[in-house]
């Protein structure tokens, strides 16, 4: 963090700038006084792990959020950006990693959806598919305007989106995450048009975890770290070396496999298969695994590798077509979710907004949820042995709050997190598995868990986590598995290297 | 270092508007204080014991149409059906105290007040079990689902009776079946009976919400049904109970209004289903689901009762009373999203 460059080494025009930019959430600090340039007719790729601050510097670039301090220079004039809208209005766009696109709507109506184009009788929607049509046939791609969107494949509705973002003549356009649902051939595509953008002075924003994909077509990489700019380089001083050790930090500890002796197998999965949720294909293709009593597995895959529906399986939110999962020997196929929570096998989900916390409930009821039972003395519940059950859970998992009754929104994400997690510990559950347990918490909050984790093994536990980022594989897991298209790739002991890590799990690989 | 500060986040303007705060808070319970009070003045005949018991007896009906209501919208569910299960459920006893046929046998069954009380109690449960069936296994939606069932519910009732009103029920001492005036119509210490009902229900829905693990799976699956599903929690089982537990509701107001009128109509509780999800929210209940109390629904009831009937009183036309009331939902409604959401962008 003491060489961040202040000045921009490459000659070449700066368009947009950010200047010590920072932006906090409540006690959050997202972004820290980040500089940040992006130069005429050429890509500049932002790296950087999860909860980097890398969305959040896209959304203060396109007018979604303002920053806290800092300001943000367009053609050498300090602008605000008022809205994604104003954003637009001064060139820039934004095609985000979710796409925005009404799937029941045509081609020509979401390219000119908030701005139709208006004629004497209504929409002109003659000219709207005349222009449409132009732009398809500037993108080379053959999509009909009168298509509605929910019929084309992903990679041709990432093409719609470019097409909107060039249709208000977007001198600058962020990419977040383009490739990540596209194939092959179609990022080929994507590669095209990104070449055919630059030729035409327009200026990208390139955000990719694909790491190599990224290095072929960018002409610049800033590397963020929890809220810094770590480093910045154009593309002919940097290898995929640099940046990794740039995203990381050498001095990133996140513990590490602590020493026990692996008890009893504990959960034993069998050539297990979990269809895709879209219905075509497997998610979980034949997967086996066992770990024993103690053990900590670190799962490690890009997104759509399968890790999450293997978990959700294993817990009994899905079904399997296939295979078999065992708990100490027994065959846990026909229970419910709660008859695995009793028997002592238990998920943190993924997303703890959506699958892990009651918005509407206390801290307290939240950590209480999974453990009804233990606290319910005939008909009614037991409002001292809850209240014992929620102290104790609070102080174990070290949940930072102003007290149990306090709602579960005024906790930060590491704590809330804590909360999800102390909520199935309360279960007293032989087996735990953990959904990217470290997602969008900071690296202070994110030890601590690790820390839990690691002293719940020793006491016994048996641990799996997933994860995407490839410094939390080597902390306290005893053994890395990689995943990819729903079959283990590769497995690792703890003293692997990050790059092998990575390599099994295609993101390495040009795609 | 970051996660130490990041603890202890301030409940936003939780102390500088503190009367305004309370206010918001408590806003249905002052909303009847200010309603009594205004009648009060308006009216030297208002505030009287026996007025407030005779207006009571009135909202007992939708008191309990919103306390069955209130369960299902913390599931974050809708019952249209209730009005039209309270005139079944009348229709239904009254059958039942006329004497049921039995032609094979030769003979005409009198069943006992209690049974008739059990037997209409079951045909609540079990419309609102295939209500929670559609719902929870069929995925119909809520809205869907009880607005069907509002349709047939009503066409069972006009089709039991050809559209004619039940008058009698009283029943006949030789057939041991008397005693249906002891469910509305009479008054025990000159409270009358449907306030005392209306008290049991609230303190047994009371008592399930706030002591027992059902009542905690009701307020998780309504506020986050994907939580609490993977934290163990039967959603399906609880949804599917939520309307049973309505119906059952709706069938003890019709078993109430009947015996209050001392008959038994098939068009009886028309639009009811409105003036409960009316109460439910004025009580500050958010209609997508986890929030909400007993307290808040009686209190919701009871500003719409006393308003209602306040307005008759003073005699103001009844076109005026709809009105009035419309106004009140859309305050209530106002309120609510400003304490749900509102505030948060202080």
């Amino acid at each position: 963090m003491n060489d961040i460059p202040q000045t921009n080494p490459d000659a070449s025009e700066v368009v947009l700038a950010a200047r010590h930019v920072a932006k906090s959430f409540g006690a959050v600090h997202a972004l820290k006084g980040v500089n940040f340039d992006v130069h005429r007719g050429q890509v500049t790729t932002l790296f950087g792990e999860n909860g980097a601050g890398k969305s959040t510097l896209m959304k203060i670039l396109s007018g979604v959020q303002k920053p806290t301090k800092g300001e943000i220079i367009l053609d050498g004039q300090p602008v605000e950006l008022h809205s994604t809208m104003d954003a637009q209005h001064k060139g820039i766009c934004i095609i985000h990693q979710e796409l925005s696109l009404a799937p029941n709507m045509t081609v020509r109506d979401n390219i000119f959806m908030g701005r139709e184009i208006m004629g004497p009788f209504g929409v002109d929607y003659a000219e709207e598919e005349r222009q449409t049509r132009a732009l398809m046939e500037e993108l080379e791609e053959d999509i009909d305007p009168l298509s509605k969107v929910e019929d084309l494949r992903l990679g041709q509705q990432q093409i719609v989106e470019i097409a909107r973002a060039l249709s208000v003549d977007a001198r600058i356009l962020i990419m977040d995450e383009p490739t990540s649902a596209l194939s092959a051939s179609e990022v080929e595509v994507l590669f095209k048009v990104i070449h055919d953008l630059k030729a035409r002075g327009v200026s990208i924003v390139y955000i990719s975890h694909h790491l190599e994909e990224a290095l072929t077509i960018t002409d610049h990489a800033v590397v963020l770290r929890d809220g810094n700019m770590t480093a910045y380089a154009p593309r002919s001083e940097i290898d995929l070396e640099w940046i990794v050790v740039n995203m990381v930090g050498e001095n990133f500890d996140l513990g590490s496999p602590p020493e026990v002796t692996f008890g009893a197998p504990a959960l034993s999965i069998e050539n297990l298969s979990v269809p895709s949720h879209t219905g075509v294909g497997l998610a979980v293709d034949g997967l086996d695994l066992d770990i024993t009593a103690g053990e900590i597995v670190c799962i490690y895959g890009l997104m759509g590798a399968g890790r999450t529906e293997l978990l959700e399986c294993a817990a009994g939110r899905l079904k399997n077509t296939g295979g078999s999962i065992k708990l100490h020997g027994e065959n846990v196929a026909g229970l419910t979710i709660a008859e695995r929570i009793n028997a002592g096998l238990v998920l943190v989900p993924e997303d703890r907004q959506r699958d892990g916390l009651v918005q509407t409930m206390t801290v307290g009821k939240n950590l209480s949820l999974a453990s009804i039972g233990n606290f319910t003395r005939g008909l009614f519940t037991n409002h001292a042995d809850e209240d014992k059950i929620i102290a104790d859970s609070i102080r174990d998992v070290t949940v930072k709050t102003d007290g149990p009754g306090a709602p579960i929104g005024s906790l930060s994400g590491g704590n809330q997190q804590k909360v999800v997690i102390g909520k199935m510990l309360v279960t007293d559950p032989s087996v735990i598995m953990l959904d990217e347990p470290s997602r969008g918490i900071d690296i202070g909050a994110k030890a601590e868990v690790f820390k839990l984790l690691a002293e719940r093994a020793k006491q016994g536990l048996a641990v799996l986590y997933t994860t995407s980022e490839v410094t939390e594989c080597l902390s306290i897991a005893h053994r890395i598995i990689v995943m990819r298209r729903g079959k283990i790739s590769a497995t690792f002991t703890s003293d692997t290297t990050k790059e092998a890590i990575m390599a099994a799990s295609g993101e390495s690989m040009v795609a | 270092m970051s996660a130490s500060t990041a603890s202890h986040t301030p409940k936003p303007a939780a102390k500088g508007i503190n009367i305004g705060h309370i206010l918001l808070e408590g806003r249905a319970f002052f909303a009847l204080i200010a309603i009594i009070i205004t009648f009060s003045f308006l009216s030297p005949n208002y505030a009287s014991v026996g007025n407030f018991l005779i207006m009571s007896n009135h909202v007992a009906i939708f008191g309990l149409l919103a306390i069955g209501m209130m369960l299902v919208i913390l599931n974050g569910g809708i019952d249209l059906s209730v009005g039209s299960v309270l005139g079944l459920s009348g229709v239904f006893a009254g059958y039942l105290m006329q004497g049921v046929e039995v032609p094979s046998l030769g003979i005409i069954l009198y069943p006992p007040v209690w049974a008739v009380v059990v037997l209409t109690m079951t045909l609540g449960a079990f419309v609102g079990f295939v209500n929670g069936i559609l719902i929870a296994r069929f995925k119909v939606p809520a809205f869907v689902a009880t607005l069907g069932s509002l349709y047939v519910a009503r066409g069972a009732a006009l089709l039991m009776t050809n559209g004619l009103t039940y008058n009698n029920l009283s029943g006949k001492t030789e057939f041991g079946n008397t005693g249906f005036d002891w469910l509305g119509f009479n008054r025990i210490a000159n409270v009358p009976v449907g306030v005392i009902v209306l008290v049991v229900v609230s303190v047994a829905a009371f008592l399930l919400l706030s002591r027992t693990a059902f009542g905690r799976w009701l307020y998780a699956s309504g506020g986050n049904e994907r939580a609490a599903e993977l934290a163990g929690v039967p959603v399906k089982r609880v949804q599917i109970t939520v309307y049973m537990l309505s119906g059952v509701c709706a069938a003890i107001a019709g078993l109430v209004l009947s015996s209050q009128l001392t008959s038994a109509g098939p068009t009886a509780g028309e639009t009811y289903e409105l003036t409960a999800i009316a109460a439910v929210v004025v009580g500050g209940a958010a209609l997508t689901g986890g929030r909400g109390g007993v307290g808040g629904t009686l209190l919701g009831a009871f500003v719409i009762g006393f308003l209602a009937d306040g307005l008759v009183i003073i005699g103001v036309s009844s076109y005026w009373q709809t009105v009035f009331t419309g106004a009140v939902i859309v305050l209530a409604v106002l309120l609510n999203s400003i304490q749900y959401g509102g505030l948060k962008r202080v």
